[in-house]
């Protein structure tokens, strides 16, 4: 910490937001975001739909481009520079609403797709690996099927698997369980509470207020794309400060 | 607690089956179907059994010359008596040999392609296309290596039709699906190139451009500089038929969704990965049709060379035809065209049909 430019409020975290805005044409999408992650924190987004806060987490691995602030990830600045947002993007994991798998190729492909052509990784050790993460999310005899094959549970379940085969140092997740029936939301939740327990480093975009209790450090509450009120979940459910977080969560937890 | 019993699964209820139930219900389901069926049967009755009678009861199908045809019906040995020409055209008949190794070169090197259990598939692919066209060139074209040249005046028949359908899907393919992506790209000088380019050649007529390249574009080229009037009806037809294949190809490409770009991009792979690995394999097997469609047409257009006096299958048939010894066979002359076009032409689509059953992985729900 030799910067003498760097504040010394707060300690470096593996992920900074410093005043980042963003605009869809005129429309002024995130606000002055700020945000501090440090390594293994688990933190949980959550908001009104059209808050910004799946925008927020999709500006970290440049999905979407900031156009005021500074956002650093693990070190690296993103700015335009296509080389540092590929470096961000090795280290950084990202699961999807709609699962996004790749159709044309079987689950074990779709796993060892990115190790072998972005890390080079040999097949066989790709393979290794992407059959050690396709065992954690308990589906490993699904291994040779096609993601059309599968339940949306389970088709989630390989997307988590896919993006930890990276064996990225930070996981985004954006609604992961938003396009599931109601009964596979479990195994996705419990999958996700795993990787939790084993300390990696979670961004979550959702709704399910249960698991931020459970598992999240901090919970953010985002509408009109500021963060609104920022604590950690005992606090932020039971004793939220702020008027809006109050009326939101009034209408979510029946 | 109760327990809920679920009732066995059981078997269909059983159809009316049997020719006649078949039939009531496929052909006579009603008055209007009725009628439409017989109606049907006359024209058959009508077109079929004279055919048959002129194409195979009727027909000559043994002799040497016009006398030899003497029933009423087609004169195929017109058809066995020119077969050399309509396959080679003016390839000294000494060197057909040539043609043949080529043809069978073809087969037995993308043979290997086609069976599923090959290893290391896509490494021998690439070493094909690339050996193959230049084996093919020494092959047919020869001048070196110890084969006497043959000049591409002399080539002729369905040799040169495959030749230029062959060499135009090669490369037409990967041209289109370049300005597909082009004119899909973010930077905008390239997706103007693209899209003029595109719009430019799909807005003239084959004929036009073949006429052009044979016989405009010498009074462009400096004195003494030409080449060889087969290359340039060969890239007349790549230019053209590869503005097509973008636009099919665009069209499979706008229907990925946007999620898979996304995905792609987000596991750190770059534009060519995204689009190689992900994107085009998808893309490419939703426009297998589209792709065929063209490529069908394509063939069926290298008939057009006839209008800068190139010897196709077409343009052979047509000359024997004119044969003062063979004259009023132009009949059985493109009938014979006819069925050798339908044969690849139909060929192509098989294939297709069998490659989109292939690709299918059950996505589509």
């Amino acid at each position: 910490m030799s910067d003498v430019n760097m504040q010394p409020t707060q300690p470096e975290g593996i992920i900074q937001m410093d005043g980042v805005h963003k605009w869809y044409g005129q429309f002024h999408v995130l606000k002055d975001i700020n945000m501090n992650v440090q390594q293994g924190e688990r933190i949980v987004l959550c908001g009104p739909s059209g808050s910004g806060k799946s925008t927020t987490i999709r500006c970290l691995n440049r999905l979407e481009e900031h156009q005021q602030g500074r956002i650093l990830v693990d070190g690296t600045e993103l700015t335009h520079d296509l080389k540092q947002i590929e470096a961000v993007r090795r280290e950084v994991g990202m699961v999807f609403q709609h699962f996004n798998l790749f159709p044309h190729l079987t689950v074990l492909q779709n796993c060892t797709l990115s190790p072998m052509w972005v890390r080079k990784t040999p097949r066989r050790e790709a393979e290794e690996m992407a059959m050690h993460y396709l065992e954690r999310v308990r589906i490993p005899e699904q291994a040779h099927k096609f993601p059309g094959q599968l339940s949306g549970g389970q088709q989630q379940r390989v997307a988590i698997a896919r993006a930890l085969c990276m064996q990225p140092k930070i996981m985004l997740f954006d609604e992961p369980t938003s396009a599931l029936d109601p009964e596979m939301v479990k195994e996705v939740l419990d999958t996700m509470i795993g990787l939790a327990e084993d300390g990696m480093t979670m961004l979550c975009v959702t709704h399910e207020m249960g698991f931020a209790r459970t598992v999240a450090n901090r919970v953010i509450f985002m509408d009109r794309g500021e963060i609104v009120e920022e604590a950690e979940p005992n606090k932020f459910f039971s004793n939220p400060e702020n008027e809006r977080t109050q009326l939101f969560l009034s209408q979510i937890l029946h | 607690m109760q327990t809920h019993t679920f009732k066995p699964d059981m078997p269909p209820p059983k159809q009316a089956i049997g020719v006649l139930a078949w039939l009531r219900e496929n052909l006579f389901s009603g008055l209007f179907n009725s009628l439409l069926t017989l109606f049907a049967l006359y024209l058959l009755w009508l077109i079929v059994p004279p055919l048959i009678n002129w194409a195979i009861i009727n027909a000559d199908w043994v002799g040497t010359t016009r006398a030899d045809c003497t029933s009423e019906g087609a004169c195929w040995v017109f058809i066995q008596q020119r077969f050399g020409q309509f396959m080679y055209g003016f390839y000294p008949s000494e060197l057909r040999w040539r043609v043949d190794l080529t043809v069978i070169l073809a087969i037995v090197g993308a043979a290997p392609l086609f069976i599923d259990a090959m290893p290391r598939k896509a490494r021998y692919g690439i070493a094909f296309l690339v050996v193959y066209p230049l084996l093919a060139y020494w092959l047919l074209h020869g001048g070196f290596l110890g084969l006497d040249l043959v000049p591409t005046s002399q080539w002729g028949g369905l040799t040169l039709t495959l030749v230029i359908a062959a060499v135009g899907i090669a490369g037409a393919l990967p041209l289109g699906i370049m300005l597909a992506l082009g004119r899909r790209s973010d930077m905008p000088a390239i997706r103007v190139i693209c899209v003029t380019f595109i719009e430019f050649w799909r807005g003239v007529p084959l004929i036009t451009v073949l006429f052009m390249s044979s016989v405009m574009l010498p009074l462009f080229l400096p004195e003494g500089m030409n080449f060889d009037k087969l290359v340039r009806a060969l890239i007349g037809v790549i230019l053209f038929q590869s503005a097509y294949v973008a636009e099919v190809v665009r069209g499979g490409l706008q229907a990925i969704p946007k999620g898979q770009y996304e995905a792609a991009a987000a596991m750190g792979l770059g534009y060519w990965r995204m689009m190689g690995l992900v994107i085009l394999p998808q893309a490419l097997k939703m426009v297998i049709p589209g792709i065929v469609n063209t490529f069908i047409a394509l063939f069926k257009d290298t008939s057009l060379v006839i209008i800068i006096g190139l010897f196709d299958l077409l343009n052979s048939i047509k000359q024997a035809t004119t044969d003062p010894a063979w004259l009023g066979m132009a009949t059985e002359g493109y009938v014979f065209a006819a069925l050798v076009f339908w044969i690849f032409c139909f060929g192509m689509s098989r294939y297709s049909m069998h490659l989109e059953r292939k690709l299918d992985t059950g996505h589509k729900r």
